[in-house]
């Protein structure tokens, strides 16, 4: 691999130059549907749950974030495990993600 | 030296800022790209979905060496008694029939990264704009003295699921009632690390039920281990002193595996013989991860963080068990969630954009009994150029849940199960 190095080098360098280009533009833009890829993996593709664990998709943006903001602040009495997951993310995000899930048809 | 491709690369970092430098995205062929993914495991099978979900237009060719794949995730509740062998195995018909993915069942032998070619068995060579591996793990053969390929057909790691975890479940069946059963159990890092943990509480529920008088032996080369506390607290309270940990300080480590004789020899020379012998061996990354050139000195892939793409060699992206993502653990659903991180970055690398932030997530369900689950979760982010666990979020179980909530995520584990299988393979369990 003689490569290896001179494009790892490049590679740093290129972030260097894009890291001092970060105060003029936003490198990197949020994208809702890869904050929400993680979700399916319990709640179901798309939030369409095959199983035991509730499907989001389609709820009312309104109830999503209120279910949401509810679990990040421990205010939902026997969550096993969305208080630990809402708690990973900004209201920004929570927000994007509600959004998300209440535009996709059940 | 700088060729035309680490140029583009470079360039490419700083195209949103400097729009003058953008470059044609696909410097070869005509379709909107040609993806080759090696490996239909949690990571590939979900990134080879998820590229087609997003840009239907690319050609996804998914090379994969079996015809069914069966999960690890679950192989323990097989052994436990809680589930049949069918139940954890997956077709790849709904990536070929729904989502149009060139499934090739062969096993790739070698990458040729500056070529952008991958060789098969059959000796068919595929090419590739871009090129992403998820071959999971290979054993480390030889790393403890006397555990080879054969020794495992005797004393088997049941590592992969397959052949392995039926032999596993030939032997604990075949096995008579107040037999031994030891478990050797890896340092860091190994593929699924509560994955040892689970398992032998599944065999004390199978023994526990069928051969009550047995006993279980943990050797560790590890002195602490994941959800160790609620482990310890749950194998006392469902199996009593079923269950016997032994930790690295307490001469632990595995280092001689005597198959024939079931015995194993620790690091300070006490030989202990068991009735049936489980070595979950150190690991490394798959392979095909070796030959194209991605592997650090430790065996495993270093990968970019935002995106999954190789370090060492641009347009090839690897995730899963391969990679170096700590903190984020070699889980499956880690590995779903960086298949759909890097299949996002692809898409958009190939359509000429910047990759959008990344996001992954990782929970990992132990069952310790069919009403007892608990769990550790975790949320990831890119924070300072590394993968970093979001602060105040994540974590485990509670210690002092009652039994209620051991019962609810027992049920929520298998709705898990469902969920990522249907994610993954679109099959159910
Ligand atoms: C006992 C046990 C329990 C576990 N439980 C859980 C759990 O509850 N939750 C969880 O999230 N994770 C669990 N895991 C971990 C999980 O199995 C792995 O993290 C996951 O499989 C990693 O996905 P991957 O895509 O990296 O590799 P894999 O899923 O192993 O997929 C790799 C695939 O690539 C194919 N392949 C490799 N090389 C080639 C080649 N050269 N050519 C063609 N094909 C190739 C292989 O045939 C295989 O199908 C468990 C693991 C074990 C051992
Ligand atoms: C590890 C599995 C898991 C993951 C990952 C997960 N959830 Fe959940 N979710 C659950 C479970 C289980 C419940 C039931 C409440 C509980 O026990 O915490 C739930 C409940 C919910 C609810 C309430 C549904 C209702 O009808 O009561 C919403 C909304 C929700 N989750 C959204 C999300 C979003 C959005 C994500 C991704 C950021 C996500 N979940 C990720 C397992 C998960």
């Amino acid at each position: 691999m003689g490569i290896m190095k001179p494009i790892a080098g490049t590679l740093a360098a290129g972030t260097i130059l894009a890291a001092s280009l970060a105060g003029a533009v936003q490198a990197q833009e949020t994208d809702a549907s890869v904050l929400a890829g993680t979700c399916a993996n319990c709640h179901g593709t798309d939030g369409v749950s095959p199983g035991s664990i509730p499907s989001i998709a389609g709820q009312p943006y309104a109830v999503l974030i209120a279910q949401l903001q509810a679990f990040k602040a421990g205010e939902v009495p026997g969550a096993t495990i969305m208080t630990r997951i809402a708690s990973g993310y900004t209201d920004e995000e929570l927000e994007a993600i509600a959004r998300y899930f209440s535009e996709i048809e059940q | 030296m700088v060729t035309r491709r680490t140029l583009i690369k470079s360039l490419g970092a700083v195209s949103v800022a400097a729009p003058m430098f953008s470059m044609p995205s696909i410097a070869r062929g005509q379709s909107a790209g040609r993806v080759v993914v090696v490996g239909g495991g949690f990571g590939g099978a979900t990134a080879a979905k998820y590229l087609k979900r997003q840009n239907p237009a690319l050609d996804v060719t998914l090379v994969e060496a079996s015809g069914r794949f069966y999960t690890c995730p679950f192989s323990n509740l097989y052994l436990g008694g809680l589930r049949d062998f069918e139940s954890i195995g997956h077709s790849y018909d709904e990536l070929t029939d729904v989502y149009g993915v060139n499934l090739v069942t062969d096993w790739a032998e070698g990458v040729d990264g500056d070529a952008h070619t991958v060789t098969l068995a059959s000796g068919e060579v595929l090419d590739y704009d871009k090129l992403l591996l998820s071959p999971g793990v290979d054993m480390r053969w030889g790393a403890i003295e006397g555990y080879d390929e054969s020794a495992a057909q005797l004393a088997p790691h049941a590592w992969k699921a397959g052949e392995q975890t039926q032999i596993l479940k030939a032997q604990l069946e075949s096995m008579d009632d107040g037999g031994l059963f030891i478990l050797s159990s890896p340092e860091n890092p190994f593929r699924c690390p509560p994955g040892p943990y689970e398992r032998v509480s599944m065999i004390a529920n199978y023994f526990t039920n069928n051969k009550p008088n047995s006993k279980i032996l943990v050797l560790d080369s590890k002195d602490a281990f994941s959800k160790q506390g609620l482990f310890e607290a749950g194998w006392r309270e469902l199996y009593g002193d079923m269950i016997e940990w032994v930790s690295l300080s307490n001469d632990g480590r595995v280092v001689r595996v005597d198959a024939e004789n079931l015995e194993v020899e620790t690091e300070f020379g006490e030989v202990h013989k068991a009735d049936v012998l489980n070595i979950v061996p150190p690991q490394k990354a798959g392979a095909i991860a070796d030959a194209a050139g991605v592997t650090n000195e430790g065996g495993w892939v270093p990968i970019v963080p935002e995106t999954f793409e190789s370090q060492q060699v641009p347009d090839i992206y690897v995730v899963g068990d391969a990679t170096v993502a700590a903190p984020m653990p070699k889980s499956g659903f880690c590995a779903n969630s960086q298949g759909k991180v890097a299949a996002a970055a692809i898409v958009a690398s190939l359509a000429g954009q910047e990759p959008p932030a990344p996001s992954w997530v990782n929970t990992c369900y132990s069952v310790l009994a069919p009403d007892y689950g608990i769990s550790v979760a975790g949320v990831y982010h890119v924070a300072d150029g590394q993968i970093a666990e979001v602060a105040d979020s994540g974590g485990v179980s509670p210690a002092d849940a009652d039994s209620d909530f051991r019962r609810r995520e027992a049920e929520y584990a298998v709705g898990w199960y469902d969920a990522i299988a249907r994610d993954t393979w679109g099959t159910g369990a």
